[in-house]
């Protein structure tokens, strides 16, 4: 062979070699996206499951606390000011600190100290009188400083903590009376306007109604749809329009779905704003295809022979479908049905066109109640330049992605547990 | 009111069920019965239950018009708008209700009463009507079962039906999505020309704020041109597929031609979770670290960058896509007949070169296909530019700058509190019909090329 047919060869063997590496850089290019992506969401966020706590000492002072009765019931308790006595918790912080100094002690906790402080009454009446030691909600700048998310050595007037403050919470610190305790009102608590208050009850339900209207509305709708043009649609042009329709219907962008809901629910029907029934509604257009498309591959993949069989025996053709082809096909369609609940969970341009979007500091306990939902409550939350609500973000993205992969994971069960595998 | 009567024919149905299975067992005794006994339960239960619903919806969706018009009639000699007219209307229903608080005019309180009164008439007339069709139909189907009739045969054609009616669902929200959105848009294209949306360069919706009367129709001229966000809306999507085309079509065809089977086994779910992840979450990814980032670098290289630029957006949507281009053209490629390789490799050709010069020509529309549903799905992607995205409208091809699209403007638009009949509102679904008529046209050149490339290997 001589030497330019040699190097010709090894020319083609090198373009071969850095061929299959572009391939394996792509694909690890694509992976540690991923991987980056998850580690941002996960470094920034885990913190938001813990919560800081201030320690201090509450005196309940029958005199300050305005109740006259010797023995007060519970009317008493709850009527009670406890103005007074929770801002001598937070004063008796820094004796020494003027009295017109005293908002930055104050500003350390929650703006509902006081409520706290009478919460803890009301759950131990016979504390009244006494001088307990009470766990605050740090305000969500602390709550920053002390999990080290804000830098401290940066000047005074860029901080949104001073230096007094600084100092207080130090000396607090020293004493260990900073907790760090999981966060579990992160979980039971609506939004708020306050990071260290806010959490993702209300947006959660609003999610779950969202949800069990969209299965409600779009299950029984696709799943019948799917059944006619599988098993009893003429082969005529009507229905090649139908199924184009279909095809057509998934590529839809997601945001006109909204204008969807928004023009017709909304508009025409008057159904009530920034609900989770119209938030559902409009979800359940957009999963229909996606359910119908998965349940006729399921329709289609049971085997003529179990139709023949039952048609042999006497069987009409809807008993056949209803009794044999339907049931059998029921795995694919739930877990396609899964799987575009699990799309539809994850939308947020719908909603916030429909107006799930509002601001709602209650826990929705019906599905005609105002509400978010978990993605748009990401967006508000993002939108929010507070740095707490960073954590809360990215703890919210977890919840959500938890919810997602269980969602998948359940779709894989039913399919690989419960579907026939015909040879 | 409507609870109690649905909720009644809901337990009619039932109980004429278990009916028309008992009726069956008697006549069993003395004929030959012509069906299973549940189907004379399934005959009963459908006549009872079909006309009577029906009868219910379509009542329930025309009574409010009907009972507007009415009202309204009294209002026709005062000249008013259709929107003052929906005014008086929205008031007498919240005086009826009791629950509204301006102050009550005479006018308002006898409309208020007729509408007592409409409303009262109405829903007597609802509750005799559809008792007349349960008792009319009952007694029909009831007469037909002890007849003994063919009782399989109408059941099974009254599913039939049902299944049809479902299928139109998917039509009927075709039809919905096409005519809200043209509704609007076409009321918006009264109030500004349809050259001006098109070929304008300016979009600025804002300046038409006019707290009363009309805006000023010069203001409206300059204010609703589309082309920066038609050009922002592609522009992004070019940087996205700048992106995604390299990396997705490199691992497809890694996945599909090299990887073993181990690999391939895990490696395409995990890049697939890609496309799973909802995309608020990327929206938030690139206006939190990516823009930032892109900002970085580029003030370290001396250029002057947005924080909100093109460029980070467009980047996370091509991350976000790239499991689209990988999947489809996974499949496209594993779908190119295996005598096509098997003939190049027998010529000595590299796998690397069947894979350029043999596998790819024969795969490219199936590919282009891909691409293009990728382009649409780019297209119509909201949350990413509008988090990380700017929202005024530049004109520019600077990938450092921010600009906008049409799915980010809809939103910017539309959220908070809409005025219907605002031209602003409007030129939102004149955007939305733009949007749906462009990726609709992608999809069907997609489906098409595709469609071709299968029939010729098949």
């Amino acid at each position: 062979m001589n030497s330019f047919k040699k190097n010709l060869l090894k020319k083609r063997y090198n373009a071969e070699r850095r061929f299959q590496w572009y391939g394996k850089i792509a694909i690890g290019l694509a992976l540690s996206f991923l991987a980056v992506f998850m580690f941002q969401i996960f470094s920034k966020g885990y913190s938001a499951f813990q919560k800081t706590w201030i320690v201090t000492e509450v005196h309940y002072d029958k005199e300050l606390l305005l109740i006259d009765a010797e023995s007060p019931s519970k009317d008493d308790l709850e009527n009670a000011d406890y103005y007074d006595v929770a801002y001598k918790a937070m004063t008796s912080l820094d004796p020494g600190l003027p009295e017109e100094e005293d908002r930055q002690l104050i500003q350390m906790v929650s703006y509902k100290y006081e409520a706290e402080v009478k919460d803890l009454l009301l759950k131990n009446p016979d504390y009244l009188g006494k001088i307990v030691p009470i766990k605050l909600t740090a305000s969500d700048d602390v709550d920053q400083v002390h999990k080290g998310n804000y830098p401290r050595d940066i000047p005074e007037e860029n901080r949104r903590v001073n230096d007094y403050q600084l100092q207080i919470y130090d000396m607090l610190n020293e004493r260990g009376d900073i907790l760090l305790e999981f966060n579990i009102s992160f979980f039971t608590s609506p939004d708020s306007r306050e990071a260290e208050l806010a959490g993702i009850a209300s947006s959660f339900m609003g999610t779950v109604f969202s949800i069990l209207v969209c299965l409600a509305f779009s299950f029984p709708v696709a799943v019948l749809a799917a059944i006619y043009l599988e098993e009893f649609a003429p082969k005529n042009k009507f229905t090649d329009f139908i199924e184009v329709n279909i095809n057509n219907l998934a590529a839809v962008p997601s945001i006109v779905f909204g204008l969807l809901g928004l023009g017709v629910l909304l508009a025409v029907f008057n159904l009530p704003r920034s609900t989770p029934l119209v938030g559902g509604i409009t979800l359940s257009l957009m999963t229909l295809p996606t359910i119908i498309i998965a349940a006729r591959a399921s329709l289609k993949a049971v085997p003529p022979s179990i139709r023949e069989a039952a048609l042999a025996m006497g069987a009409s053709n809807m008993q056949t479908t209803m009794h044999h082809t339907v049931p059998l096909s029921m795995p694919g369609t739930l877990s396609g049905t899964i799987i575009g609940l699990a799309q539809a969970l994850g939308e947020t341009a719908p909603l916030i066109l429909i107006g799930m979007v509002a601001f709602v500091n209650t826990i929705p306990g019906t599905p005609v109640d105002p509400a978010a939902s978990l993605p748009v409550q990401i967006y508000i939350w993002s939108e929010s330049a507070e740095r707490g609500f960073v954590e809360k973000v990215s703890a919210c993205i977890m919840v959500l992605l938890a919810f997602l992969i269980l969602m998948n994971l359940a779709a894989q069960i039913v399919r690989h547990k419960f579907e026939k595998k015909w040879s | 009111m409507n609870l109690i009567l649905v909720t009644f024919i809901i337990l009619l149905t039932f109980t004429s069920y278990y009916f028309g299975r008992k009726k069956a067992l008697v006549i069993q005794s003395s004929q030959r019965l012509t069906a299973l006994p549940k189907f004379y339960g399934y005959y009963l239960a459908a006549w009872c239950a079909a006309p009577a619903l029906i009868i219910f919806v379509l009542w329930s969706v025309f009574e409010p018009s009907i009972v507007k018009t009415f009202i309204l009639q009294d209002y026709t000699d005062q000249n008013l708008t259709k929107n003052e007219l929906q005014l008086i209307y929205t008031k007498v229903k919240a005086l009826a209700v009791g629950t509204y608080t301006g102050n009550i005019t005479n006018f308002l309180d006898e409309s208020a009463n007729k509408y007592i009164q409409l409303k009262g008439i109405a829903n007597s007339a609802k509750v005799a009507i559809i008792l007349a069709i349960l008792i009319f139909s009952l007694s029909f189907a009831y007469r037909s079962v002890q007849k003994n009739d063919r009782m399989r045969e109408p059941v099974e054609i009254f599913l039939k039906w049902v299944l049809f009616v479902a299928s139109l669902g998917a039509v009927l929200v075709t039809i919905g999505i096409v005519f809200s959105l043209l509704f609007e848009a076409i009321r918006f294209f009264q109030a500004v020309k349809i050259f001006d949306f098109i070929f304008g360069t300016h979009w600025y919706p804002a300046k038409t704020f006019v707290r009363d009367g009309q805006p000023d129709p010069e203001l409206m001229k300059d204010a609703f041109g589309a082309v920066p966000l038609f050009a922002g809306t592609f522009f992004i999507a070019f940087i996205a597929m700048c992106v995604a085309i390299p990396i997705g079509l490199l691992s497809g065809i890694y996945l599909s031609e090299y990887a073993g089977r181990g690999v391939r086994k895990y490696a395409k779910p995990i890049i697939e979770i890609l496309a799973g992840i909802p995309t608020v979450v990327y929206g938030f990814f690139a206006a939190l670290t990516v823009g930032p980032f892109v900002k970085e670098i580029g003030n370290a290289m001396g250029l002057e960058v947005s924080a909100e630029s093109a460029l980070a957006a467009g980047a996370v949507m091509g991350v976000m896509i790239i499991p689209f281009i990988s999947s489809l053209s996974d499949d496209v490629i594993t779908a190119v007949p295996q005598n096509l390789r098997d003939g190049s490799y027998a010529m000595g050709a590299t796998k690397s070169e069947t894979v350029k010069k043999v596998i790819f020509p024969a795969a490219l529309p199936g590919i282009v296909g891909s691409i293009l549903l990728a382009v649409s799905r780019a297209v119509g992607e909201t949350m990413i530019v509008v988090m990380a995205s700017g929202l005024a409208a530049n004109l520019t091809i600077n990938p450092l700058e921010s600009t906008s699209t049409i799915t980010a403007q809809i939103v910017v638009i539309l959220i908070g509190d809409q005025q219907f009949g605002d031209p602003k509102t409007q030129s939102a679904f004149a955007l939305g019909i733009s949007l749906f008529i462009v990726t609709l046209l992608l999809n069907v050149i997609a489906l098409s090329v595709v469609k071709k490339y299968r029939e010729k290997y098949e």
